[in-house]
C-alpha cells in the first residue's frame, strides 16, 4: 500500500492536496511556459503585452497622419480626404482621437465633430473620411490622430528562423552536438571496464583507490581550472596547435564525469548474481571476456542512467565550455552563445525566448523519454545505504 | 556544419573503437607475455603476475584521466595559491590575506552563506512536501515529472526564463514580466528586482530552488515509499494524527536520505556559479565565490594566485562532506 493510502486513510482532505498540487505543478511550469509562449510571438506584440495575454488580442496606442491636402476631393458641397489609417497593417482600429491626452475620445464606426463644420470618422477597418465645408488649408502634412489600434494575436517561427541563421544558434547547437555526443560516450567505456576492476577483481589499494572515487565526485570543478589552463596552453605550445580543441574539452569533459561514472556503475555491477561470474570462471572465461561478453549487456540500465546525465551535464555546461573551447563566435555551445546574447541583446525577448528554447529543448527531449532511467541513476547515486 | 557533425560521430567512433582496442590489446599482450603453459611452477607464477597486473590495465586510463584532470590540479591549486598573479613568485599566505580584507570576498562568502542557508533547505523541505502530497494522486506521477523537468534545463536556460519574469520596464509602461505586471496589478510600482541589494540574492535563489526541488522530490519519494508498511499502522491505531506520523514517524525513518539530499545540494550550491554570471555577474552585491574566482582567473590578464586561493576557499569548504561521503561509502562496502 502507498504512503497515499495510509494518509487517506488517516483522513488528509483529498481536495485541498489536489489543488495544492495543482498550484504547485503551475507556479513550476509557469516560467518555462512563459519563455515558450514568447518564442513563437510576433515581435511587435512581444514587446508591448504580456506573454499570457498572448491568445487574445493586444490594443495599443499609435499616433498616425491622415492623407495630405492633395488627396482632397470635392463631394458635392463637402471637401473630403479619405483613405485607411493602418495602410495594410494588420488589426482594427477600436477607437481613435484628435489629441494626445485623449487618444481614446471616439469609438471607432462613430463621427467625431470637430467643430467648424469639420468631421472625422473612422471605421474599425482603418477606412476614414474627413470632411469639411470649406477646403482644407491648415496642414499640408495631413492632420495628426490618434489611434487604438486592436492587433490579432501573431504567431510566427520568425524568431527561430532568425536566431537559427542571424544569431548564431544553429552553429551553437552543431557545437553543442560536437561537444557533448563524444563527451558522453567515451567515459562510459574506461569507467565501465574500472568499475569492473573495483568490483570483481581484488588486487592491492582497492578500498583506497574506491574512497578516492568516491572523495573525488565533490572535488569543485573551479580546483581543476587554472592548472588544466596552464598545461593546456603549455601542451599546445609545445605540440604547435590551439589549446582550445574540442579533442581538450572531450577529455576534460570524460575526466570531469569519471568519479561519477564509476561510482554509480560499479555500484551497479557489484550487485549482479556471483554464480553468474564465478561459473563463466571456472568455464575458463578470462577478465576481459566476462566482461564484455557478460558484465557489459547485463549492465545496460547503469550504463543508460549515467550516459543521460552525462549528456545533460556536458549540454548544459558552461564554465567547462568558456574555460576549455573558448568564447570564440564559431565555438561557442548553446549555453555560451545564450550567455553572449544576454549581454548584447539584453532586452530583445523575441531572440532570447527563442535561442533560450532551442537550447533547452533537446535536454527536455531526452528528459521526458528518458526520465525511467534518469530517475534510476539519481536514486543509485544518492539513496544507496541511505 | 554537418561536416562538424560527421567529424564528431567520427571521433565519437573512433573514440570508442581505441578505447577498446587499448584494453583489447592489452589483455592479449598481457596473456601472450605471460603464457599459462609450459612448467607447472611457471605457468603458475605468470597466473599470479597476470592477476596482479591484469587490473590496472582496466583501471589505467581512469586513473590517468583522474590523476591529470583532479587529483594534480587540487595540488597545484594549492600551490598556486602561495605564488603571486602569474605564479612566477613565492608570496606566502598574502593571496590569503587580501581575500580577508577585500571587499568582494567578503560579500561573496556572506552571499554563500546566505545560499547555503536557504537553498538547500529549501529544496528539501518542498521536495518532501511534493513527494508526500502527490504520492496519493492519481495524476501524482505527472505531477511530479513536471516538478522535475527543469532538471534537464541548463542553468543557463533557467536564468533566461527567470530574467523574463522579473523583466522591468519603466513606470506607467505595460509590464511585460510577470512578477511586475502582478504587483502593478495590485497597485504596487515595478521594481528592478534584481538590483535591489540583499533582496536579489534570494530572487536568484528562487532558480536553484525551482531547479533543484525535483532532484529532492524525486529521491525522497522512493525512501518515503521504503518506509515499511507496519511503523505507520502502529501509529494509527495508537492515534496518531496525519501531522505526528509525518514529523515523528516518517520523518525519522527516512533521516539518511534527507541527509544525502541535503549534502548533494550543499554542494552544488557551494559551487553556484552560471546563476550569478548570466544574471548579475556579481554586480548589485551578488557576488558568489564561484563567480568571483572565474573573474579572477581572466579579468585583466588574470591573477592566478587569488584565484586559487578563493579556490582553495570552496575547496576548504567542500572538504566535510568529502570525508563524510567517504565513511558512509566504506561503511557501505564492508558489508560486501
Amino acid at each position: 500500500m502507498s504512503i497515499g493510502k495510509r494518509l487517506a486513510r488517516i483522513g488528509l482532505p483529498r481536495l485541498i492536496v489536489n489543488l495544492t498540487v495543482l498550484v504547485v505543478v503551475a507556479l513550476w511550469v509557469m516560467p518555462t511556459l512563459g519563455i515558450f509562449v514568447s518564442s513563437f510571438r510576433d515581435k511587435d506584440q512581444l514587446t508591448v503585452s504580456g506573454w499570457w495575454t498572448a491568445f487574445s488580442s493586444s490594443e495599443r496606442n499609435e499616433a498616425g497622419r491622415l492623407g495630405a491636402l492633395d488627396l482632397m476631393k470635392q463631394d458635392g458641397p463637402l471637401y473630403v480626404i479619405s483613405g485607411n489609417v493602418l495602410e495594410g497593417k494588420p488589426g482594427s482600429v477600436s477607437a481613435f482621437g484628435t489629441k494626445a491626452v485623449a487618444p481614446r475620445a471616439y469609438k471607432a464606426g462613430t463621427e467625431a465633430d470637430l467643430g467648424d463644420g469639420i468631421k472625422l470618422a473612422i471605421n474599425s477597418d482603418g477606412s476614414y473620411r474627413y470632411t469639411s465645408n470649406a477646403p482644407f488649408t491648415e496642414d499640408n502634412t495631413g492632420r495628426r490622430i490618434y489611434l487604438a489600434v486592436a492587433t490579432p494575436p501573431v504567431f510566427t517561427m520568425t524568431n527561430y528562423h532568425n536566431v537559427l541563421t542571424g544569431e548564431g544558434i544553429g552553429q551553437s547547437f552543431v557545437n553543442s552536438l560536437t561537444v557533448a555526443i563524444p563527451a558522453t560516450v567515451i567515459p562510459i567505456l574506461v569507467a565501465a571496464f574500472a568499475a569492473y576492476a573495483l568490483s570483481w577483481m581484488s588486487f592491492k589499494g582497492r578500498t583506497l583507490l574506491l574512497a578516492a572515487v568516491v572523495g573525488l565526485i565533490v572535488v569543485p570543478l573551479q580546483m581543476s581550472l587554472i592548472p588544466l589552463l596552464r598545461l593546456y596552453n603549455d601542451v599546445g605550445t609545445f605540440l604547435g596547435v590551439p589549446s582550445k580543441t574540442y579533442a581538450g574539452i572531450w577529455l576534460a569533459h570524460t575526466a570531469f564525469g569519471l568519479p561519477l561514472a564509476i561510482y554509480l556503475l560499479r555500484n551497479y555491477i557489484v550487485g549482479l548474481p556471483k554464480e553468474i561470474i564465478e561459473s563463466a570462471r571456472v568455464d575458463g572465461a578470462g577478465d576481459f571476456e566476462i566482461f564484455t561478453k557478460i558484465v557489459l549487456p547485463l549492465s545496460f540500465p547503469a550504463l543508460a542512467s549515467f550516459a543521460i546525465f552525462q549528456f545533460l551535464w556536458v549540454w548544459n555546461d558552461l564554465l567547462v565550455a568558456m574555460v576549455f573551447l573558448g568564447t570564440d563566435k564559431d565555438k561557442l555551445v548553446l549555453t555560451g552563445a545564450l550567455n553572449a546574447l544576454l549581454g548584447s541583446r539584453g532586452g530583445n525577448w523575441e531572440i532570447l525566448s527563442a535561442s533560450a528554447f532551442v537550447s533547452i529543448l533537446v535536454p527536455l527531449l531526452v528528459f521526458f523519454s528518458l526520465q525511467r532511467y534518469l530517475v534510476r541513476g539519481l536514486l543509485a547515486g544518492s539513496v544507496k545505504g541511505g | 556544419m554537418l561536416s562538424q557533425i560527421v567529424s564528431a560521430l567520427i571521433v565519437m567512433v573512433v573514440g570508442v573503437f581505441v578505447a577498446a582496442a587499448y584494453f583489447y590489446l592489452t589483455n592479449r599482450a598481457l596473456d601472450l607475455a605471460l603464457p599459462d603453459k609450459g612448467d607447472v611452477v611457471t605457468a603458475s607464477r605468470n597466473l599470479r603476475t597476470r592477476a596482479m597486473i591484469r587490473p590496472w590495465l582496466f583501471l589505467g586510463p581512469a586513473v590517468l584521466l583522474l590523476t591529470i584532470y583532479l587529483v594534480y590540479p587540487v595540488i597545484a591549486t594549492f600551490i598556486l595559491s602561495f605564488y603571486g598573479r602569474d605564479a612566477q613568485e613565492f608570496v606566502g599566505v598574502s593571496n590569503y590575506i587580501w581575500a580577508a580584507t577585500d571587499a568582494g570576498f567578503r560579500q561573496s562568502i556572506f552571499n554563500n552563506i546566505l545560499w547555503l542557508a536557504v537553498v538547500p533547505a529549501a529544496c528539501t523541505f518542498f521536495g518532501l512536501v511534493i513527494a508526500v502530497m502527490t504520492d496519493r494522486l492519481p495524476w501524482g506521477n505527472f505531477a511530479k515529472s513536471l516538478v522535475f523537468m527543469p532538471m534537464a534545463i541548463s542553468f543557463v536556460g533557467a536564468s533566461v526564463i527567470w530574467k523574463f519574469i522579473y523583466d522591468y520596464r519603466g513606470e506607467g509602461q505595460i509590464q511585460i514580466g510577470i512578477l511586475n505586471a502582478i504587483v502593478q496589478y495590485f497597485g504596487g510600482q515595478p521594481e528592478v528586482w534584481l538590483a535591489i541589494p540583499f533582496w536579489n540574492n534570494f530572487f536568484l535563489m528562487v532558480i536553484l530552488i525551482w531547479i533543484q526541488t525535483g532532484f529532492a522530490m524525486v529521491i525522497l519519494s522512493a525512501a518515503l515509499r521504503g518506509i515499511p508498511e507496519e511503523t505507520i499502522e502502529a501509529a494509527v491505531i495508537d492515534g496518531a494524527s496525519g501531522w505526528q506520523i509525518f514529523w515523528k514517524i516518517m520523518v525519522p525513518q527516512i533521516w539518511g536520505t534527507i541527509a544525502t539530499v541535503w549534502t548533494t545540494i550543499t554542494i552544488l550550491v557551494l559551487k553556484v556559479f552560471d546563476i550569478v554570471l548570466t544574471m548579475t555577474n556579481g554586480q548589485w552585491n551578488t557576488e558568489v565565490l564561484a563567480n568571483l574566482m572565474f573573474g579572477w582567473m581572466f579579468q585583466g590578464g588574470g591573477d592566478s594566485g587569488r584565484s586559487a586561493a578563493i579556490a582553495v576557499v570552496l575547496m576548504i569548504a567542500v572538504t566535510p562532506i568529502m570525508i563524510w561521503n567517504i565513511r558512509r561509502a566504506n561503511e557501505e562496502m564492508k558489508g560486501r
